[in-house]
């Protein structure tokens, strides 16, 4: 019976990004020089299992590209080869190549082949460097070092291998058994086993169940440092592993041989490897553009084998933790419980029972609310899942930009609805690039006014009632009041003159095609970010807002609602129909008086509220329905802003605050001017939710609702 | 006067596949009797107060509210130029489903569900053109059931998102 594998390619994939996700933050977290062990384990061993899925999916390219990787976090991990700046940024390069072939091979799409050559060949250059020091003189290092492939430099040490092998005392108890492992090695080539049972106690202290024993193992052959590691890979974390190479002396002839059968290739270089003895045979492999094109061959041939079965776009799915599930159960447990009771009380119920009744509803009452919360929960992830991508921007961009900038976290765990965090994510991304750009100063400009060398860029998430609030402090120049003013003046936006409140001129940021960067780099300063960023978090119903300092910092203030699925909203009627409005839109609901408003050529009608003249739309008119009260003193106005305006909606009363549940109209019928959606109350009765900015549409250009009515005389 | 649907004679399912025949059911308006494919019927359930829609054409009644869904009721007496008649509480909601760009739960209003009959297609007579004075685009066919006429609707065409308003 053969198994369709493809079936498991979802969880591979969703799997591996997680684990890209894993490498990424965990080489950002790499100190150079003084690297954590445990840090490049982690790594290390999110780079094999992409290795191996990728293998049993039959995706070599991934899994070939991924061993390069492999081999060389290896060598880091073992010690052999330091932490540098260097080898990380490649491998941080590396991820992202690994990320796109990955996305590639999910999409079924082809790979920018060229690219992933070329990391796979510094890469395996890197790698290949690292073998070379210890044993080769520096003069062999020549920049001619491009022929080089894995294979052979993994098997360069023809030799063999001294096995350094201490387990620890629990080794036993993770099902290990050090015989079996060196009957394996031995299966690779000449074993021979010396014993040191210097630790072993007096027999009266022995525990039976713990490991006193150490070995050293010699193999001889051609063996490849990865056969041997594999051996080991069950066993790595429960043990001190030493694998050194055997005096590579020994084997310089080999090497000579191979490099004498690569005639063609004889050059000085080859002539100084065996003068100093070297044991590499790197120089007789294939020259790397052909195992390049091989590589892509093998890509492209995935890419087409599959295009060929042409799936549809992988469906969203969102992990849910465990707890959350075990904690739904249970509120559905006692649902159960509830609704049984509530039965058994109905089936003979006597009036002395009501006490009991009304206690059964407020315990079904709290059920419903405690499983609301429940699955709302479930579709909560914690914002890390957005946080995380800012270490690497914030590696990458403060490189290119010679600044010295220190990232810092916190609330990585605050949770916020699936749908909001992925539009959040392009926002965030420009208002920290913004404060990067902008905000923080090059380190010398922050020595001479007084600051620290390194900026700061805090990244903070909370909750606060029904919202979240994400702020980006930067402690760097702040905002340019005076940059700004003259900016707007001359886009027109400000008359001169024009006495305006530092808060005023921090708003101006947020208006289209503004921007005060003296050099338009690729990063920001060309004028189209601020205003689309805060046009995406209103569209998410949040909003933004910039609290800056001159010389001292800025800070941007996101503010979410926890869900795309519930708002709060305030019922009200009007001519017998009840409508909703978005308790974020509205200002204040106020009684009139006929003194405070004013009409405009008869037939406007502007409401004084303070020191502003608001337009009053009489909802009645702007969706044709049969007014009840058509005195403006005899109802209420409920002053609404929307798209940066006020208006004053005319409403007979208002009814009630509560959480409304948003359903779509669009489902079953269509998008209606001046309505983003429908709810359901308590009563089971459908009310529409009001959309504000549609609402001033229809009452700027009452022939919006021509196009149904053409529609109704038609018909 | 409205009737609720007869189910005197059960209807063979395997004879229904062997003959190559599609049932329809039938519901009134006034004395002229409709029908649509029955597989498109999702259900049948008794006028409830629904919430009107503003700026939307007068034979939409409104929305209800289908366990949770919004579903938008059409009055087809309305939609064909018919006097309206009161709602009561015997007038009868007809849920289908609405094919097209994508599949919508629509509902209609009618006078009363009448029956259900199994059709052979080739019994389905085209509908005749009455020139401009009926839009015959969402008449499917007619059929005659013993003395009567059944006209059978293209739903589709009928209460499409356009024809929605």
């Amino acid at each position: 019976m053969s198994i369709d594998i493809s079936q498991f390619h979802d969880v591979f994939f969703e799997e591996s990004f997680e684990g890209l996700d894993a490498m990424e933050s965990g080489l950002l977290n790499l100190n150079v020089g003084a690297a954590d062990v445990d840090e490049i384990n982690t790594i290390f061993r999110a780079a094999h299992s992409i290795k191996g899925g990728a293998g049993t999916f039959g995706f070599m390219g991934v899994s070939e590209f991924t061993h390069v990787m492999e081999t060389m976090l290896d060598e880091m991990r073992n010690g052999q080869r330091e932490v540098s700046v260097e080898s990380t940024n490649l491998l941080l390069e590396a991820v992202d190549v690994l990320r796109e072939m990955l996305t590639a091979v999910q999409q079924k799409q082809n790979t920018d082949d060229v690219r992933i050559a070329d990391i796979r060949q510094k890469l395996e250059m890197m790698v290949a460097d690292k073998l070379n020091s210890p044993t080769v003189d520096d003069t062999v290092m020549g920049e001619d070092q491009q022929a080089i492939d894995l294979e052979t430099t993994e098997t360069s040490n023809g030799s063999g291998w001294i096995i350094d092998f201490r387990p620890h005392h629990h080794l036993f108890q993770t099902g290990n058994d050090p015989v079996r492992m060196f009957r394996e090695l031995e299966s690779l080539g000449d074993l021979s086993i010396e014993m040191n049972d210097d630790e072993l106690p007096a027999f009266a202290d022995l525990e039976p169940e713990d490991s006193y024993l150490k070995w050293q193992l010699t193999l001889l052959g051609e063996i490849a440092e990865s056969d041997v590691l594999e051996i080991f890979e069950w066993v790595e974390d429960d043990c001190d592993l030493v694998i050194t190479p055997l005096d590579s002396n020994s084997v310089s002839v080999e090497s000579q041989t191979i490099d004498d059968l690569d005639n063609t290739r004889l050059d000085s270089k080859n002539m100084a490897s065996d003068i100093e003895g070297s044991a590499l045979a790197e120089d007789a492999a294939p020259p790397l553009s052909e195992s390049a094109e091989n590589l892509s061959a093998t890509v492209n041939n995935q890419a087409t084998h599959q295009e060929a079965k042409a799936n549809p776009a992988p469906a969203a799915s969102i992990r849910v933790g465990t707890d959350k599930v075990d904690s739904l159960v249970n509120m559905v447990g006692e649902l159960v419980i509830t609704q049984s009771m509530l039965s058994q009380i109905g089936e003979n119920f006597t009036p002395d029972m009501l006490p009991i009744l009304i206690d059964g509803l407020a315990q079904l009452e709290r059920n419903t609310r405690e499983m609301q919360e429940g699955i709302m929960r479930i579709r909560m992830l914690p914002i890390s899942f957005v946080f995380n991508r800012f270490p690497r921007l914030v590696h990458d961009m403060t490189d290119k930009m010679g600044k010295k900038v220190e990232l810092k976290l916190t609330g990585e765990q605050t949770e916020i609805d699936k749908t909001v965090m992925e539009k959040i994510g392009d926002p965030l991304v420009h208002l920290v690039r913004n404060s990067l750009d902008h905000g923080l100063e090059t380190p010398d400009i922050r020595l001479a006014a007084g600051k620290d060398e390194t900026g700061t860029l805090l990244l903070k998430a909370f909750h606060q009632g029904g919202n979240i609030i994400i702020e980006i402090h930067d402690d760097g120049a702040g905002l340019n009041e005076d940059k700004i003013l003259a900016k707007a003046i001359e886009k027109g936006l400000v008359n001169e003159g024009d006495a305006l409140s530092p808060e005023k001129i921090h708003e101006l940021v947020f208006l289209p095609g503004f921007s005060t960067a003296e050099v338009v780099t690729d990063v920001s300063g060309r004028g189209v970010g601020m205003d689309v960023v805060r046009k995406n978090i209103n569209s998410l119903g949040g909003s933004v807002e910039v609290f800056s300092k001159r010389g001292e910092g800025s800070v941007f203030t996101i503010r979410l609602p926890l869900t795309l699925a519930i708002m709060d909203g305030q019922t009200i009627r009007v001519a017998d129909e009840s409508f909703i409005i978005p308790l974020i839109s509205i200002i204040e609901t106020v009684e009139v008086k006929a003194i405070d408003i004013k009409k405009v050529s008869g037939k406007g009608e502007l409401f004084q509220l303070r020191d502003e003249y608001i337009p009053i739309i009489r909802l009645y008119s702007v969706f044709n329905l049969t007014p009840k009260i058509t005195e403006l003193e005899d109802g209420l106005l409920v002053i609404v802003e929307g798209d940066g305006q006020k208006m004053a909606l005319f409403i007979d009363d208002l009814l009630g605050q509560q959480q409304v549940v948003i359903k779509s109209l669009e489902t079953n019928y269509r998008k209606v001017i001046g309505i983003s959606g429908a709810t359901i109350l308590g009563d089971g009765r459908v009310a529409l939710i009001l959309d504000i900015s549609g609402v001033m549409a229809l009452y700027r250009d009452p022939s919006l609702t021509q196009i149904t009515l053409d529609n109704d005389r038609a018909a | 006067m409205s009737e609720l649907p007869t189910h005197n004679e059960p209807l063979d399912l395997l004879e229904q596949e062997q003959d190559g025949s599609e049932q329809y059911l039938t519901f009134l308006l006034d004395d002229e009797e409709y029908g649509v494919e029955i597989l498109r019927v999702q259900e049948i359930k008794g006028w409830d107060k629904v919430t009107h829609i503003p700026n939307s054409p007068h034979y939409l009644c409104g929305v209800l509210n289908l366990r949770g869904t919004i579903v938008p009721v059409v009055d087809l007496r309305l939609r064909f130029g018919m006097p309206a008649r009161a709602y009561i509480s015997t007038t009868v909601v007809v849920v289908l489903k609405v094919n097209g760009p994508r599949q919508r739960t629509v509902a209609i209003v009618v006078d009363g569900v009448s029956d259900a009959h199994n059709i052979l297609p080739e019994n389905i007579k085209p509908a005749p053109d009455f020139g401009s004075s009926i839009d015959t685009d969402f008449i499917s066919g007619l059929v005659s059931i013993e003395d009567n006429m059944m006209i059978i609707l293209n739903i589709d065409s009928l209460l499409s998102v356009e024809a929605l308003g």
